[in-house]
């Protein structure tokens, strides 16, 4: 929160509201804060390309995908969508229920699974 | 018309942490202090939007592995032919990138909004629109590629049928959002050349005042844009 600034909150909101009435805060933070996250962004984007281009297989291949996709997802978040610096009520409000989708995921595999079953069972191999 | 006024301390009083989450959400007022209805609403409605895509990459996983055939494999499917050779993937490269550089000037742009610098906003938030546009662009081109190599919703030359289906939905569906991405970044690039947020002229659609924090909600937007990319180039292009 340090780095979040409250100032030039009675200019920004117009001269018909008191000043002091609100309590939003600013998410103003260092430009080179931007250009760093910016940079990383670019790196890991052409780790995940050399994932593809190196013809990494199998086990490799999978968690790096999902590492550099979740490095990525988390700076874009937290520093492009300043979710590092909202309190905790917004953060779990808003991060905390796409927790439903990787239930989803495990119900959907399992469900995935058995198709694939009865279509070999019924009607064998692809061809 | 006045506008809704809170009389609560400075959140620098407020508990932090999980005691601050506790006192937030049970305060019987509003759970979100320091953030304004626009923002709160613009997070919520991303949230949906969370579950929307989660589906059809839900729908797309579930399809590709309950299939017979064998799945087409994109890294040949997208790879174009350039300095003689086949290099896979670069288009979808190349579209990453474009869209990371743009939620780049868009932070900057949201940074330099909240310093009351006009027009480096506005060239910011014109600069990431045409970037946006760009983006859109090389979609449409590998569309055309593709549906001129014979890739249908119901059948395609190399492989699982479905890889026609879950290509022109996902990507379809974020062309959708990058495109009206670029319009609401043009009109809000507008008002902020023209000071509307300056002036704090009322806005055409709410009818309120205006504030710099626009820009910042127009940038949730298009960050989550951007975020929405990275799972689909993970999970559709590289998988």
């Amino acid at each position: 929160m340090a780095e979040a600034t409250a100032h030039g909150i009675s200019s920004l909101h117009g001269s018909d509201a008191p000043a002091a009435a609100h309590a939003e805060t600013h998410q103003e933070h260092p430009i080179k804060l931007y250009l760093v996250v910016w940079v990383w962004l670019f790196i890991l984007s052409a780790c995940s390309y050399m994932v593809d281009y190196l013809h990494l297989e199998g086990a490799l291949r999978w968690s790096l995908i999902l590492i550099f996709m979740i490095l990525k997802a988390g700076l874009i978040v937290a520093v492009f969508m300043h979710m590092a610096w909202e309190r905790l009520a917004l953060v779990y409000a808003i991060l905390v229920p796409p927790i439903a989708i990787l239930v989803f995921v495990w119900i959907m595999t399992v469900e995935s699974d058995y198709t694939l079953w009865t279509r070999l069972t019924f009607f064998g191999a692809g061809p | 018309m006045a506008e809704t006024t809170f009389s609560h301390a400075p959140t620098s009083l407020r508990p932090d942490g999980m005691r601050g989450f506790v006192a937030d959400w049970s305060s019987d007022q509003r759970a979100f202090k320091n953030v304004s209805w626009g923002k709160a609403m613009m997070w919520i409605f991303l949230l949906s939007d969370t579950f929307v895509f989660g589906c059809f990459l839900l729908a797309y996983m579930t399809a590709r592995m309950s299939t017979r055939v064998p799945w087409p494999n994109p890294s040949e499917v997208f790879a174009l032919h350039l300095f003689g050779r086949d290099i896979p993937l670069i288009l979808i490269a190349i579209m990453t990138f474009v869209l990371i550089s743009s939620s780049g000037t868009m932070a900057m742009a949201v940074n330099f909004g909240y310093r009351r610098d006009r027009k480096r906003t506005a060239i910011l938030m014109l600069l990431t629109a045409a970037l946006g546009a760009t983006f859109v662009g090389m979609q449409a081109f590998e569309w055309s590629k593709l549906i001129a190599e014979g890739v249908r919703p119901w059948e395609n030359p190399w492989g699982a049928a479905q890889f026609g289906s879950s290509f022109f939905m996902i990507t379809g569906f974020h062309g959708t959002h990058v495109t009206i991405g670029v319009i609401f970044l043009l009109i809000v690039a507008r008002k902020v050349w023209r000071g509307d947020y300056d002036t704090g002229a009322r806005g055409f659609f709410t009818s309120r005042r205006g504030s710099y924090e626009n820009v910042e909600i127009m940038g949730l937007y298009w960050h989550f844009v951007d975020l929405v990319w990275v799972f689909i180039f993970a999970f559709f292009y590289l998988w």
